[in-house]
């Protein structure tokens, strides 16, 4: 019973938006990358440093929107070491995949301690406010629960929209597509695998950023250790489970929001008190597994994604 | 030739690799409306000719020069700009991707909006139906045959408004039916003014098709001469140096049945034909050889022989009896030895020495180990015993199979596979890109193998190669077989007509 | 720009490349050095002082190494094999739980209960693995998200337990279990120095790692699993079941990290027993390019390194996260440098 009554609040539907905002922005950019054909296990750590480059920006007195712009910037040079050891020197993405979110995670928290060496804990900005959009707010229900959001989850939602149109429309798609399935199909047209998904993976992890920058510029209002929690890698999954199809991993993202939501709530029910808080917060990740699982017969993965690509050899 | 216009000249390349010298001042010229034909055997440095000509590659001398111009070394994309496609032996095709969108990949610029899709589409129905080449331009590529691919990879030079076309063995995955569509394609090409540059190592093509010859042998031009002035037996003396005697062995003596199919079927698996109730008997002083062209069943067959699939319905025996949890370990207990189709990715690891290399089909078991305990000793010895007897020039048994080369490589999976003494062999491809004298070499030793009481079962997508050496021949298409045919028994237009899949309606 | 194989690398190559790799390593721990106002000799210093300066800090130094070299060994198995466990956070949690269990519930004597918790420890870190594995093998699922997912669902479990049925009475309200009686703890190496026998133990694994893959059939067929699964598949070894075997020793492995960390050093369970020693295991598997005895090198460094660092920032106003990002720098240093051994850039 409970349950239906959650489910038909404005409240939780807003909710379910807001959570899905920071996946959203950072599966796509995790998408380029996959569908340029570099697996990107820096994102973790891109998404913290976002989040960290994004709020310190504000806090020094920037706005908030170049406070967007630097982070992307931020996850954009990430990107450029990965790329640089992936992509013209082939090194294994997993390593240095994970080697980024060490030096990402590791950088944010060295540079947070060097800027604010004796806080006990963190200042706050003020953060990016809800954009009532005229008119389609004030519809009943539909108005408070979708059109009543920041500005960086309409940012989020249209980036699907770009991501699927140049993906799909646009003749730069059709070349990172094909440098994810066969690069030496691109590099005899005489264009460069090496420049395509290096870019792919700068803009990815520029998304990346601003996924994690969300959490600290309109999720909250300020930067904590651990905020990004695991949910890089779950949006490594929700790209699985999206089929590497902008419109799948969207609703991917949001039907795992929902169940976020759905969990925070529940916990508050009396009856998820006899639960343990844990088996609540464990719902993201094991629905993570579930997804892949799901999906792990049935998707056509980039057939180059982790094969690095060097020029000549066949 | 003389006196017409040269569209494309090549003048002293020179490319080194390390000590090696791949090509060593090579010089030609081409002319407008001929086909050109550039002959020579795997590792004459024809690719890398190829590669330089298309920037992938800077060579460290000469100049390459289309239409007057010159073409700035190293610069991927000046070739196609110029006006010269390229039909590379390995598709250049996304396979997510459809037909049009395969053909429009580069043709625009990168960061401008839309794909022009329905003006494209129209120009390429037009080319097809100009060149004779029939293609859905939404199939997703993935799902084409060969043969179709290759159709949608000369249409790709063709959009581009190329003027000079290049196929680097283009017939390797063709029937002789698809070839001779293929040939026709390229004289109507030529008859518009094109020029075409035909990479082969298959003497009689080379004279159906060109109207004069380069011949390379060892990185260097060995010969150029007017295809009506010459014939096969020259030609083959230009390409290694001197007439080589290939094996033309004396026919086997059919002993007992060793392995048996008795309708087996096996699924089909991506782009590849399962088996379609398939019988065939292998038996012992016979090489069976199997015809047809790749994708057909061929790769099905051999995991079934070598153990790596077991049959989804109908029988499969060795020696007589019924096998029942067949795998690659009970195929080898039951004496068959392999030669697997890709000796980089299925026959050897790479960064394994060869004595690892020696002992991957049998460490598991006595003398190379006990209880589960190496000896790494005995090892050593068995692999310098195959590289003693199989001539396996190699820097040592501790070096990593890596540096070999095919030819030597090939040697110590022979080597591995023959020393267990094997009833059955399956070899697959045995000779596919080996210098002639490594090919002698690994063909003599299956002969010898037959001639000591082995079943050989040779499936190659070379003809030539299946009538010289089998026995018996058949012919796989989709997933069935034909029956049997002695040798000599058929021409090999009259196999071409089984490889397409007629003969199987003609014969129901 | 591209690759090319160089035949013979030369002594030069082999040795320069990872020698420059660490000072360049060095270098970017200057310039953050220098970001914090500090000298960065001086910062060096003081980072070698706190990991090596003195008996103390010798013995802090291979304490912390301890762990380090168990989930060194744990992924250096598992990557041998290309199996991307990057779970060995959970899976030694997951050891550190059944350590606590049999110590503190079954009330058996030392004797008995030490070699009982070590090795339901080594089982269940296995079967922690195995899950990931399994859905690895039989239905393609990537593991290098299941494994990283699993460390998050594994923490939260342990978290759950602490504050539940493992929660200590005596504890104040602090989510710790009870602690190990005192016969159930690993002894002091020499009696009076701080060094405890789960370092013994590490070393006896690395040699028997090193011992199984040189010496066995197991340790070949990971090899060659890791290296072309086709070719191994194809010459009858069992791919699947050789991915189970590294699973059950890899997750043991890690698993021996935290039976070492609770039975050795804290002697009770908390959330903060590892401060992601199953993430530094890898950068520590790597270093030693796999290698297990060369892990127990990489993992004393690797410690030195933090050990050094968390005393220096004592005494400089350098954050100790200076630590992490030398360790992460040298991690992608090492690996580039490893490939330029082996390949040489040429242009065209």
């Amino acid at each position: 019973m409970e349950i239906f009554e959650i489910l038909l609040s404005a409240s939780f539907w807003a909710a379910v938006l807001r959570i899905a905002s920071p996946l959203i922005l950072a599966t796509m950019g995790e998408l380029i990358c996959e569908r340029a054909g570099v697996l990107n296990l820096g994102i973790e750590g891109i998404m913290v440093f976002g989040a960290f480059a994004g709020w310190i920006a504000v806090y020094a007195g920037l706005g908030l929107w170049p406070g967007v712009l630097v982070a992307f910037a931020s996850g954009a040079m990430f990107g450029l070491v990965h790329a640089t050891l992936t992509v013209p020197f082939g090194l294994s993405q997993h390593v240095v995949g994970l080697g980024i979110t060490l030096l990402a995670t590791s950088s944010a928290y060295y540079a947070y301690r060097l800027a604010l060496p004796q806080v006990t804990s963190p200042p706050r900005i003020t953060p990016f406010q809800p954009l009532n959009i005229p008119v389609l707010s004030d519809i009943p229900f539909l108005g408070p629960a979708l059109f009543s959001q920041t500005a960086l989850t309409y940012l989020a939602f249209a980036s699907v929209a770009v991501v699927a149109l140049v993906l799909f429309r646009t003749p730069l798609g059709l070349a990172l597509r094909a440098a994810g399935e066969n690069p030496a199909a691109v590099e005899a047209q005489g264009l460069s695998v090496t420049a395509l998904r290096m870019g792919a993976v700068m803009v990815g992890s520029g998304l990346m950023a601003v996924g994690g920058a969300f959490l600290t510029m309109s999720a909250f209002d300020s930067f904590f250790f651990e905020m990004v929690n695991g949910r890089g890698w779950i949006c490594i999954a929700l790209v699985v489970f999206g089929a590497w199809m902008p419109g799948k991993a969207l609703l991917g993202a949001l039907l795992f929001a929902g169940f976020d939501a759905l969990q925070i709530r529940m916990q508050q029910t009396p009856m998820g008190a006899h639960v343990p808080y844990q088996v609540f917060l464990m719902v993201p990740y094991v629905l993570s597994i579930l997804a892949l699982v799901l999906m792990s017969r049935r998707v056509e993965v980039p057939a180059a994604l982790m094969v690095p690509y060097n020029r000549g050899e066949r | 030739m003389t006196g017409r216009e040269v569209v494309l000249r090549l003048e002293g390349i020179t490319k080194r690799f390390g000590k090696l010298t791949a090509n060593d001042a090579i010089g030609f010229a081409l002319h407008r409306g001929e086909v050109l034909a550039l002959l020579g055997e795997n590792g004459a440095g024809k690719t890398t000719l190829m590669n330089i000509l298309f920037g992938h590659y800077t060579a460290d001398s000469g100049t390459v020069e289309v239409f007057g111009k010159m073409l700035p070394p190293g610069a991927p994309g000046a070739a196609l700009a110029a006006g010269v496609g390229m039909v590379h032996q390995h598709f250049t095709l996304a396979g997510n991707l459809t037909v049009l969108e395969n053909i429009l990949l580069g043709t625009r610029p990168l960061f401008g909006p839309g794909l022009g899709r329905a003006e494209a589409r129209a120009r390429v129905e037009r080319l097809s139906r100009d060149f004779g080449l029939a293609v859905h331009a939404d199939a997703k590529v993935k799902t084409l045959s060969v043969g179709e691919r290759q159709r949608v990879e000369i249409l790709k030079a063709l959009y581009r408004e190329a003027r000079i076309l290049i196929l680097d063995e283009p017939t390797a995955v063709l029937t002789p039916q698809e070839s001779e569509a293929l040939f026709a394609t390229l004289k109507r090409a030529v008859a518009q003014g094109l020029s075409i540059i035909f990479i082969s190592h298959k003497l009689h093509e080379v004279m159906a098709v060109s109207d004069r010859v380069v011949v390379l042998r060892h990185g260097k031009v060995a010969g150029e001469v007017a295809t009506a002035q010459t014939d096969r037996h020259l030609l083959a003396e230009l390409m290694v140096g001197a007439e080589v005697a290939l094996p033309h062995p004396a026919p086997g003596i059919a002993g007992a049945t060793l392995m048996e199919l008795r309708d087996v079927s096996t699924p089909a698996e991506g782009n590849r034909s399962g088996l379609c109730r398939v019988s065939l008997a292998l038996r012992a002083g016979q090489i069976t050889g199997l015809a047809g062209v790749s994708g057909n069943g061929q790769g099905a067959l051999a995991d079934l022989v070598s153990g790596l699939i077991a049959p989804e319905s109908g029988a499969l025996l060795v020696g007589g009896a019924e096998v029942s949890g067949w795998s690659p370990r009970a195929a080898l207990a039951a004496g068959v030895g392999r030669i697997p189709e890709d000796r980089h990715a299925t026959g050897s690891i790479a960064d394994f020495t060869l004595t690892e290399n020696a002992v991957l089909e049998g460490y598991a078991q006595a003398p190379f180990s006990r209880r589960g305990w190496i000896d790494w000793r005995r090892a050593r010895a068995h692999a310098e015993a195959i590289i003693a007897k199989y001539d396996v020039r190699c820097p040592g048994p501790e070096a990593r199979i890596r540096l070999l080369s095919g030819g030597n490589m090939q040697k110590l999976i022979l080597g591995r596979a023959l020393e267990a003494t094997p009833r059955i062999i399956l070899a697959n491809q045995p000779v596919r890109g080996l210098d002639i004298g490594a090919l002698t070499y690994v063909q003599e030793r299956l002969i010898a193998a037959r001639d000591a009481g082995a079943a050989v079962l040779l499936i190659s997508e070379d003809l030539d190669e299946i009538r010289v050496l089998s026995d018996v021949i058949h012919v796989i298409s989709a997933g069935r077989l034909s029956p049997p045919f002695a040798r000599g028994s058929k021409t090999p237009a009259e196999l071409g007509v089984w490889m397409a899949g007629q003969g199987f309606a003609d014969a129901a | 720009m591209r690759l090319e194989p160089v035949a013979d690398p030369g002594l030069v190559r082999l040795i320069g490349l990872p020698v420059l790799a660490l000072a360049a390593t060095v270098g970017v721990a200057s310039v953050l050095a220098m970001l914090a106002g500090a000298n960065p000799l001086a910062v060096l210093g003081l980072i070698v002082q706190g990991a090596a300066g003195s008996k103390f800090a010798a013995l802090e130094t291979l304490n912390r190494a301890t762990p380090l070299i168990f989930t060194g060994l744990a992924v250096a198995v598992a990557f041998r094999a290309k199996l991307w466990n990057i779970g060995a956070e959970a899976q030694l949690y997951a050891g550190a739980l059944m350590t606590v269990v049999i110590g503190t519930q079954l009330g058996l004597p030392g004797m008995l209960a030490l070699p009982l918790m070590a090795g339901a420890a080594i089982l269940t870190g296995g079967l922690v693995l195995l899950g990931p594995v399994l859905l690895k093998v039989r239905l393609g699922v990537d593991e290098v998200v299941t494994t990283l997912l699993f460390n998050f669902i594994m923490l939260l479990f342990v978290s759950m337990l602490l504050e539940g049925v493992l929660k200590d009475p005596m504890g104040m309200g602090w989510p710790k279990s009870p602690a190990l009686p005192r016969d159930a703890r690993l002894p002091r190496i020499v009696e009076g120095l701080r060094l405890h026998w789960g370092f013994g133990l590490a070393l006896i694994s690395a040699v028997l790692v090193w011992v199984i893959q040189v010496k066995t059939t197991l340790g070949y067929e990971i090899r060659a699993v890791g290296q072309n699964p086709q070719a191994a598949r194809f010459a009858g070894i069992p791919v699947g079941r050789v991915m189970v075997k590294t699973a059950l020793l890899s997750g043991g492995l890690a698993a021996m990290a935290g039976f070492s960390e609770v039975a050795g050093l804290k002697g009770s369970l908390t959330l903060d027993l590892s401060p992601g020693f199953g993430y530094t295991g890898i950068v520590v598997a790597m270093l030693a390019l796999l290698h297990p005895l060369g892990v127990v090198l990489s993992a004393i460094f690797v410690a030195g390194v933090f050990v050094g660092a968390n005393s220096m920032s004592r005494a400089a106003e350098v954050p100790t996260y200076i630590a992490d990002i030398s360790v992460a720098t040298a991690l992608l240093f090492m690996v580039l440098a490893i490939l330029l051994t082996r390949f040489r850039v040429v242009r065209g």
